[in-house]
């Protein structure tokens, strides 16, 4: 198996309940089981306090009016919900966020997976492409992002004064409303090496067999492309489909140091909404209802590209 | 996984040499080559905005603002002097560390506990556990800010580094799905041997699997350094007050604070203090940051 999500139907020991396979056991298992307790209850306590914990009172916040400094709370019913789609902010930034993800996810997508497919036929020099592709990622996102606001700086940036050497204009970027999401989805591709590595590590998982067969019947590295690469692939590029759409939902930072959601909210997202409606406006409970429209969003997501993955998945034919 | 066999070229030799094969092997490089030409703009593309940077840090503002693209030439060190002297990069260098450090402790104790839970016991659930575990994986961050900000406000915790410090000792599902990976594939024979000698659990773990599991916890302690040394959401939403600051919310600060120009050779001068620790940590381990992200999408 190739995906952790894929894996998660758990096996059922022959239908039976907890309690009812806890009675059947051994002195010895169950003192195992106890051990084997024991040693995941933090792990476990963490994700009941800091996982479900939240998620769970997120969404009973969503019907309050709740600001954290009164003591008492309003109930409010749907209000919160209906109150969000009557904001013209939300829609800009719900409009924003489909924007960025809409260009960023395929373009990210195909790019690392592009450069993967070449770095894995550069035999030696592969390693140097892969080091060079990856080092972006591990500059901290503050600091890229700051970097990025000085790169693209629309008269004294780099890349500016370059597309002058070529006699273009360059445009605003950060502060042009029409160039800002422009310059942050630009930002987002410059660390497409985490995807790329993925890629890369996929790629090497193919047998060579497959393709040494596929050469002596002539086929073109074109064609190898298409009918080996792409189809073993597939288990990759769906996981980091999702992992990478999940991500750019809620993307923030790029926009929160480099323009803080401006010029005239161009690069207002949704995640940024959540944020100012939270902790500049203490409207704990509207952004509680904010964030679980997202979540809606985000899952419905998921499981639309989940539920179509069976059909263009592959798994080396012998599993699915 | 069938086979893990590497298909880069230089290991085709090892296909038949027929007469035809050999021709088109011997005019490989030439079809290869708009590949490596793509391959090294696209690293030249990936390259050039760090060497800016550091360009840029090297800079008197002077120089800067007589266009892209300007050489430091002659260098001056101007930038990392302002910094390091008036702006309190030591107290927040230290800040800094002092997170990382306690979060390398806490993710060291909870995910080996974890992992060695579920890697080497049997019990009731545990597939199902594990499952949910990693099912939060999924779990978009932003849904949880506004509760668990409120929690940490109602314990006393904001302007202190606990918010940031304490989850890390209940363990992440990320690394504890790594670490596991790798105690699974420990011999049986071994923990077998052990109990038979008489050696208890926790000593089993401390004794045997971990010594046996260096490159996993390498991976772990890499990643958890990285992120909390890059943690931007944490300090921006716990630490207010200014002598708490850690690097990456320093920086935010000192690049929103209104100064007319922002003094952008001070800016790069902290991005490229900021990024070297990082980097010794890149150019030493690599092969443990690669492994990492690798065992994000690839097994399970």
């Amino acid at each position: 198996m190739t995906i952790p999500f894929a894996t998660s139907k758990p096996k059922r020991t022959a239908g039976k309940t907890i309690t009812e396979r806890w009675r059947s056991m051994t002195r010895f298992e169950r003192r195992e089981a106890l051990f084997g307790y024991a040693f995941i209850a933090p792990v476990v306590l963490g994700f009941l306090i800091f996982e479900v914990g939240p998620i769970l009172a997120s969404l009973v916040l969503s019907f309050t009016d709740y600001d954290i400094l009164s003591k008492d709370i309003d109930w409010v019913g749907l209000k919160n919900f209906a109150r969000m789609f009557q904001e013209d902010l939300f829609y800009k930034s719900f409009n924003n966020t489909i924007y960025y993800c809409a260009i960023y996810i395929p373009l990210s997508l195909i790019l690392a997976l592009f450069l993967a497919v070449l770095a894995n036929r550069a035999g030696r020099a592969s390693t140097f492409y892969r080091t060079a592709i990856y080092i972006p990622t591990i500059i901290p996102s503050v600091g890229a992002a700051v970097a990025w606001v000085v790169i693209l700086s629309p008269q004294f940036g780099l890349l500016n004064g370059v597309l002058k050497w070529f006699g273009i204009k360059g445009p605003g970027w950060f502060l042009s409303p029409v160039w800002a999401k422009p310059a942050i989805i630009l930002m987002s591709l410059w660390v497409l090496g985490g995807i790329f590595v993925i890629f890369l590590a996929g790629l090497q998982g193919i047998p060579i067999e497959y393709y040494e067969a596929a050469s002596i019947d002539g086929a073109s590295s074109w064609i190898s492309f298409w009918k080996i690469t792409l189809p073993l692939m597939t288990p990759t590029i769906l996981f980091n489909l999702v992992m990478d759409s999940i991500w750019a939902f809620q993307v923030f930072q790029e926009s929160f140091v480099t323009t803080g959601g401006g010029p005239l909210r161009s690069t207002y997202f949704l995640s940024l909404y959540i944020y100012d409606q939270a902790f500049t406006y203490r409207r704990m409970g509207y952004a509680s209802a904010i964030s679980w429209v997202m979540f809606i969003v985000i899952m419905v997501f998921t499981v639309i590209i989940l539920r179509s993955s069976r059909k263009w998945t592959f798994y080396g034919g012998s599993e699915q | 996984m069938t086979s893990k066999v590497k298909n880069t070229f230089y290991q085709a030799e090892s296909l038949p040499q027929g007469r035809w094969y050999m021709f088109r092997h011997s005019l490989r490089w030439v079809s290869d080559l708009p590949g490596h030409t793509l391959l090294i703009l696209t690293s030249i593309l990936m390259l050039v905005p760090l060497l800016y940077i550091i360009s840029v840090s090297f800079q008197t503002m002077e120089q800067i603002l007589q266009g892209g693209g300007n050489l430091p030439i002659p260098p001056t060190l101007e930038a990392y002097r302002y910094v390091l002297e008036k702006m309190n990069f030591s107290l927040y260098f230290r800040n800094t560390l002092v997170v990382v450090t306690l979060n390398l402790v806490g993710a060291f104790i909870s995910n080996t506990l974890g992992a060695y839970g579920f890697a080497r016991f049997r019990f009731p659930g545990r597939e199902q556990i594990f499952a949910l575990l990693l099912a939060s994986l999924m779990l978009p961050f932003v849904v949880r800010l506004v509760p668990t900000y409120i929690m940490f406000y109602k314990l006393g915790w904001i302007n202190s580094f606990l918010p940031l410090i304490v989850p890390s000792f209940f363990g992440s599902a990320f690394y504890v799905f790594l670490l596991r990976q790798f105690f699974t594939q420990l011999p049986n024979e071994l923990f077998d041997a052990a109990r038979i000698d008489g050696c208890d659990e926790v000593s089993i773990l401390v004794r045997i699997v971990l010594p046996l599991s260096k490159p996993a916890l390498a991976t772990m302690f890499i990643f958890v350094a990285q992120n909390s040394w890059n943690d931007f959401m944490g300090p921006l939403l716990y630490l207010q007050r200014p002598q708490l600051r850690t690097l990456a919310l320093a920086l935010y600060a000192f690049r929103s604070a209104p100064q007319g120009i922002p003094t952008w050779n001070n800016l790069m001068a902290i991005v490229v203090l900021m990024t070297i620790p990082i980097l010794i940590l890149f150019a030493l381990f690599q092969r443990y940051f690669i492994q990492g992200i690798t065992m994000s999408g690839i097994k399970g």
